[in-house]
């Protein structure tokens, strides 16, 4: 029953110490507690309980890092915010203002918590918990190191993106339940940015797919021998993008713009509510951004000199730092120039991307190391060539464009004088 | 070609990220051990040598140091200064205040009933809630006893609390701003960094002495 589960180093430091097992002892030859003359915890026939509490142990420090990620993430994505706008960004409460993520939950639990009097309470009320989790749930296929991840899912890519495509039933509970119109809006158009922005994604993901051979997240690292971005530029570019939008960060981030919804699917909720929704966002955040350190920057690889879960932090502090960088830079978009963007723009470029790599995977089915540096090479130039090709097609100052009639843009004066002179 | 745009915002925010942040942190700000050891003008192995606790307090990014308030000497703040010795109780700053909010009450002194030109100051209220700090009660002073002040801190709960007394006005430490008062910028007078300003070099002329002021009056006779 435990024969693959202990390829996990995890799972077997754990159920290893617990049941008495002889794959334990005889295939990996583990060393057991000292001065234990039996070799597990737990007689014999009890090896269930050990492979429960084993499964427990492990989601509890997972879900407990991932929620003492966010606090810190909360913290630094605000100091580095400030430095991005040439401020400084919380600097009172603790060391650097460690300390302000921690003051601002016990605040919020503090508030009151209001449900509108019109509110449809059991879906308001279950909106913040569904919300948050399917960002935990995806932890469990990430592997965060060389044998170290809770499952090895043969179909971990598709439950990720089945598991992340969840959130949108909470934000649309939300919605509803708020009996708000602005919340509504929000709701609605967390679904439209969903549905458009799911199909880019998945398709971007099929060029992965396609090196690896395999849906399973560890088959992927380790068939990255050279990172996935050198090989898949485009499949990255559009991944990167669509999941910025899946998680609703800016720019975005319509589902709660601020300066046109109040505060979008959250404008009725407070106290805790509120932060859990805030929790959710930020934890999705973190899992986007260790997906995407799985799937394109070659995961825990790295050189030997740090263990491999170091290798898999850095790249996922690296991924987060870009994230937090191009939402200081890039203003919120118009919800038109959302949709246009990823009907007209990135779903052009995936298949593009698609059909370079299936010709690729056609001339190699098994790539080797070499191969796979002559396909970055081909797929930079695919990637450079479609985005110019594409920006020539889409561009503003192309005034009638054949492809969009009403891309907003520059109007040329022959345009203006048209539109006046044909008001009649 | 599209996306240059982007590539450009993206490298200004990187430089602003490198930059040092131009806020300026008040009353007080958080300093590391670098910034600590600078301000005790160490160097940051003597200061760690010589204060420990307030090392470890520095390196673990606790420390603050009082920010002085960089002001300029024209600054008009939250307060006025005024001296009795210049003032006759003339009332032309209550006159000129375009919101009346200056109160003034006098009485004839009888100290020196022969010259007949000094009135005890009863009652002196300026209301600062209601005040728009245009100066024009300076303005209006022709014998310069009434100055804009420096201060800044002035927040109250309440607002009769923002109305300054008579009582107020004579204890308040004398450094006046020099807004309007070139004799004191000429002097270069700092009311932040100087010391109190005495009622004799406060005025536009050198105040004459009493001696001189009856010479005065006896020769016009």
């Amino acid at each position: 029953m435990t024969g693959g589960l202990l390829d996990n180093s995890w799972f077997r430091g754990i159920y290893c110490n617990l049941a008495e097992s002889e794959a334990c002892r005889i295939e990996h030859g583990y060393v057991y507690f000292k001065g234990l003359q039996i070799p597990g915890l737990l007689p014999l026939g009890w090896e269930w309980l050990a492979f429960l509490l084993t499964g427990f142990a492990i989601t509890m420090v997972l879900v407990n890092g991932v929620l003492g990620t966010v606090l810190m993430f909360i913290w630094a994505e605000r100091r580095l915010l400030g430095r991005f706008q040439s401020r400084l960004g919380p600097n009172r409460w603790g060391p650097w203002g460690t300390l302000t993520p921690l003051a601002d939950a016990i605040k919020t639990m503090f508030k009151e918590d209001i449900v509108p009097a019109k509110a449809d309470r059991w879906v308001f009320n279950a909106a913040p918990v569904l919300m948050m989790i399917p960002g935990l749930l995806v932890l469990a296929v990430i592997p965060f190191g060389a044998g170290s991840f809770l499952a090895d899912l043969n179909i971990g890519i598709l439950y990720v993106i089945a598991v992340t495509s969840l959130v949108t039933f909470a934000i649309v509970m939300a919605g509803w339940g708020s009996q708000n119109r602005y919340a509504m809006f929000g709701a609605m158009r967390a679904v439209a940015l969903l549905i458009s922005y799911e199909i880019p994604m998945v398709l971007s993901l099929l060029g992965v797919l396609l090196l690896t051979g395999s849906l399973s997240l560890v088959a992927v690292v380790n068939a990255q021998t050279i990172p996935f971005i050198l090989v898949q530029p485009l499949g990255f570019l559009v991944f990167f993008i669509a999941s910025i939008a899946e998680i609703n960060r800016p720019p975005f981030d319509l589902a709660e713009a601020e300066s046109e919804l109040g505060a979008g699917y959250h404008t009725e909720y407070s106290g805790m509510k509120f932060g859990l929704f805030l929790n959710a966002e930020f934890t999705a955040t973190i899992v986007s951004a260790a997906v995407i350190v799985t799937l394109f920057l070659s995961g825990w690889r790295g050189f030997s000199w740090l263990p491999s879960q170091a290798w898999f932090f850095i790249k996922l502090i690296g991924v987060l730092f870009f994230m937090v960088w191009t939402r200081a830079t890039w203003p919120r978009l118009r919800i038109d120039q959302v949709m246009a963007f990823a009907w007209k723009a990135l779903l052009p470029l995936t298949f593009i991307n698609l059909l370079a790599s299936a010709i690729e995977i056609q001339v190699w089915p098994s790539p080797t190391t070499d191969q796979l540096w002559i396909m970055a090479g081909i797929n930079f130039g695919v990637m450079i060539g479609s985005v110019l090709i594409l920006s020539w097609l889409l561009g503003p100052r192309r005034a009638p464009s054949p492809l969009l009639g009403s891309q907003p843009g520059p109007i040329s004066p022959e345009a203006a004088a048209d539109t006046t002179g044909g008001a009649s | 070609m599209h996306g240059l745009g982007l590539l450009q915002g993206l490298g200004v925010t990187l430089l602003n990220f490198f930059r040092s942040p131009t806020t300026v942190q008040y009353p007080d700000r958080r300093v590391g051990l670098l910034g600590m050891a600078k301000e005790a003008d160490m160097s940051p192995i003597a200061f760690a040598a010589s204060r420990p606790g307030d090392a470890l307090k520095a390196a673990a990014g606790l420390a603050t140091v009082d920010t002085p308030s960089d002001q300029k000497v024209r600054f008009r703040g939250q307060d006025f200064i005024w001296y009795e010795e210049r003032c006759t109780g003339c009332a032309s700053c209550a006159k000129f205040c375009p919101l009346g909010i200056i109160e003034i009450v006098t009485s004839t002194s009888g100290k020196h009933a022969d010259e007949g030109e000094v009135y005890d100051i009863d009652v002196f209220d300026i209301d600062l809630g209601r005040c728009m700090f245009c100066g024009m009660c300076v303005e209006a002073c022709p014998y310069d006893a009434l100055h804009m002040g420096g201060g800044f801190e002035r927040s109250r709960y309440e607002r009769k609390d923002l109305v300054i007394s008579v009582d107020e006005l004579r204890t308040a430490k004398k450094k006046p701003s020099t807004w309007f008062r070139p004799q004191l910028e000429s002097a270069r007078y700092d009311p932040h960094s100087g010391d109190e300003r005495p009622w004799e070099k406060a005025g536009r002329h050198e105040q004459p002495t009493r001696e001189e002021l009856t010479e005065r009056w006896v020769d016009e006779r």
